[in-house]
């Protein structure tokens, strides 16, 4: 079948996906079909967070693709996240229509406030679910088109074009935090009522959510897989190695690099489309840079270049998170660091590479030898 | 084939030579802060010749070689690739799709990729993002890498990957990935650096084999070598023409004893 010919030599993916499909089964049997009170319930928030970790997972792997494979360390990848939650916001921002505290049918509650009279242009046609989901696709992959095209072209590299990547989502931040911008300013778009006409608290739309962004990450994965496993993913990784070679080879770099820029920018819109439904917010925050460097920095823990390596490390280091935040809430930020720290000196291949070093291991292959016999 | 600056992806057609050369460069000035780097260049290459080109160090050799494929524009001058393909005009992946392929001094081959892979990439065909997507190798395409790994003698290698190869067979792979190209002109530069002398036998041979069917242009530092090679010498200094013959004619030459033999 396809998906096997793509996973073919890839040991990590089947396993990740394989455990992925169990929790995307096991979780919603157990917060749907397991009566409350049981010891086996799993409670919805569970099942919310789960969700979110999910889509960081996906936005780690649209990250891996162009840092791992094509070598442009992006730390703005944050920004194209933000944009997809927004069109996401947006369509939902409408469906609350006069539910508002102002009771407005036509006009979200902050443009009451800020006393506009008619929706800006902009919003049009975000109350139409389908036009709201392109626009996902559309509005990150655009911006890294044209980004990417601009400094791709101008061969920008390496350092320099981090920078810019990381100026880029600062500039958005401070954008969208202006209230005359129009998305809300500094508080964003929230109060979120219902998606399609399910309500966001039930529980069926919470684990519904939760299964969509599961589903998400394996097309994502599968995706990322087929590229790098294709003619062109051979070409990506060359230019990573020896840009110039590539060149006079004959392959026009800056077309490939704009080209997997856009296709990572638009599996982080996705992810962000399904991250805001889902914890129920979409502000300015999301486009700081530390939120674009904390990726980067899943990835590296997780390994990079092996696209599970950044499944496994986005989830590990938020489920860290959402622990030590909660035990000792300031010294998370130092953890985090260290633990970039010691990964970067230690483990330079993240832990993808130290499962990969233990199995090659000769005390362990002797030790699986005698356990056999 | 006319409109040599519109030159895309596709496969170009041969270039014309049909008034013999396969190169020309006329009157080349590049100057870098000042310093001439090239000066009033003025260089054939015929259409299947293997041509040495040799110098001392800062005469301008690998200068010539990034005009030819694009990576330096000169301040002044003309370069085509016979008569129709204005290479001024061209970037280097499309002056690499015309026909004009290149080796560097110091081997780069793609580390992370196998032996064959190397090949792959380098071959000729359509190179466009889309394509590559979807592409696979036919059969044809495999002969061509079984024959070329042959030629260069890597075929106990195939799956290899390419940085675990020692420095000579990395010439030689860059040697392969360039023939897999085909294209009509080679440049080479410093293929024998750094190699062992069984090495560079091996690759005078190579070379040799492939003049004629291509036109090559080596850059080479040692005289060995290009004594062992060339019928075609070209003595490079300051950026211009110094002589040109075959080695007993330019060996003799006065001004080349002065400037480069006599050192």
């Amino acid at each position: 079948m396809f998906i096997t010919r793509i996973l073919q030599n890839d040991r990590g993916g089947q396993i990740m996906l394989a455990v992925l499909a169990l929790v995307l089964v096991l979780v919603p049997v157990l917060n749907l079909l397991v009566p409350e009170g049981s010891f086996l319930h799993m409670p919805t928030y569970l099942v919310t967070l789960l969700g979110k970790y999910l889509t960081y997972a996906l936005l780690a792997v649209a990250v891996d693709l162009v840092w791992g494979y094509l070598g442009i360390l992006s730390l703005g990848h944050g920004a194209f996240f933000a944009l997809g939650g927004y069109a996401m916001g947006m369509y939902l921002m409408r469906q609350i229509g006069d539910r508002g505290v102002y009771g407005n049918p036509e006009l979200p509650d902050f443009m009451v406030f800020l006393s506009w009279k008619e929706l800006p242009w902009f919003w049009q046609g975000f109350d139409m679910f389908w036009f709201a989901m392109l626009m996902v696709l559309l509005v990150p992959g655009l911006l890294a088109f044209v980004f990417g095209w601009l400094a791709f072209r101008s061969r920008v590299t390496g350092v320099y074009l981090s920078i810019i990547t990381q100026a880029l989502t600062y500039a958005l931040m401070l954008a969208f935090f202006r209230n005359e911008m129009g998305f809300g300013g500094n508080n964003g778009l929230t109060d979120f009522k219902d998606i399609l006409g399910f309500s966001l608290q039930a529980d069926g739309t919470r684990v519904t959510l939760f299964v969509l962004s599961g589903l998400a990450l394996a097309g994502g994965y599968l995706l990322c897989r087929y590229i790098i496993n294709s003619k062109l993913g051979r070409v990506v990784v060359a230019i990573r190695d020896a840009e110039s070679r590539t060149r006079f080879v004959g392959y026009r770099v800056e077309h490939y690099k704009v080209w997997v820029f856009t296709v990572s920018a638009m599996l982080a819109g996705i992810a962000g489309a399904l991250y805001v439904p889902q914890v129920g917010i979409i502000n300015p925050g999301e486009f700081s840079p530390l939120n674009s460097i904390e990726i980067v920095i899943w990835v590296a823990i997780g390994g990079r270049a092996t696209l599970y390596g950044a499944v496994l490390g986005a989830i590990l280091v938020n489920y860290a998170k959402t622990v030590f935040t909660g035990l000792m809430p300031e010294s998370w930020i130092f953890m985090l660091g260290a633990l970039f720290v010691l990964v970067t000196l230690y483990l330079p291949q993240g832990l993808a590479g130290l499962v990969k070093n233990l199995k090659e291991n000769r005390w362990l292959q002797n030790f699986s030898r005698r356990a056999q016999a | 084939m006319s409109e040599g600056a519109h030159l895309r992806q596709t496969e170009a057609g041969q270039p014309d030579a049909s008034h013999k050369a396969i190169l020309y460069l006329e009157d080349l000035n590049v100057s870098f802060d000042g310093f001439k780097a090239i000066n009033n260049l003025t260089l054939y290459i015929d259409s299947g010749e293997l041509r040495c080109i040799i110098g001392p160090n800062g005469a301008g050799k690998t200068t010539m070689m990034d005009i030819i494929t694009g990576k330096t524009r000169p301040n002044s001058g003309q370069a085509w690739f016979g008569q129709t393909v204005d290479l001024l005009k061209l970037s280097e992946p499309e002056i690499a799709n015309a026909g004009i392929g290149r080796k560097f001094q110091k081997p780069t081959v793609f580390e992370s990729h196998s032996v064959a892979e190397n090949l792959e990439l380098a071959m000729h065909g359509n190179k466009s993002v889309w394509y590559s997507l979807r592409a696979r190798l036919s059969g044809e395409q495999h002969a061509l890498i079984d024959e070329t790994l042959h030629t260069i003698g890597l075929t106990d290698h195939y799956h290899q990957q390419a940085g675990a190869l020692s420095h000579g067979q990395k010439q030689w792979l860059e040697i392969g990935m360039l023939l897999v190209q085909k294209p009509y002109l080679l440049l080479v530069d410093e293929p024998v650096a750094g190699m062992t002398h069984q090495e560079m036998e091996r690759t005078a041979e190579l070379l040799t084999s492939l003049a004629g069917k291509h036109s090559v242009v080596v850059v080479e530092h040692d005289m060995d070598f290009v004594r062992s090679i060339a019928n075609k010498v070209t003595v490079l200094h300051q950026g211009s023409v110094l002589a040109e013959g075959t080695m007993d004619e330019v060996q003799n030459d006065q001004r080349v004893i002065e400037v480069y033999l006599g050192e």
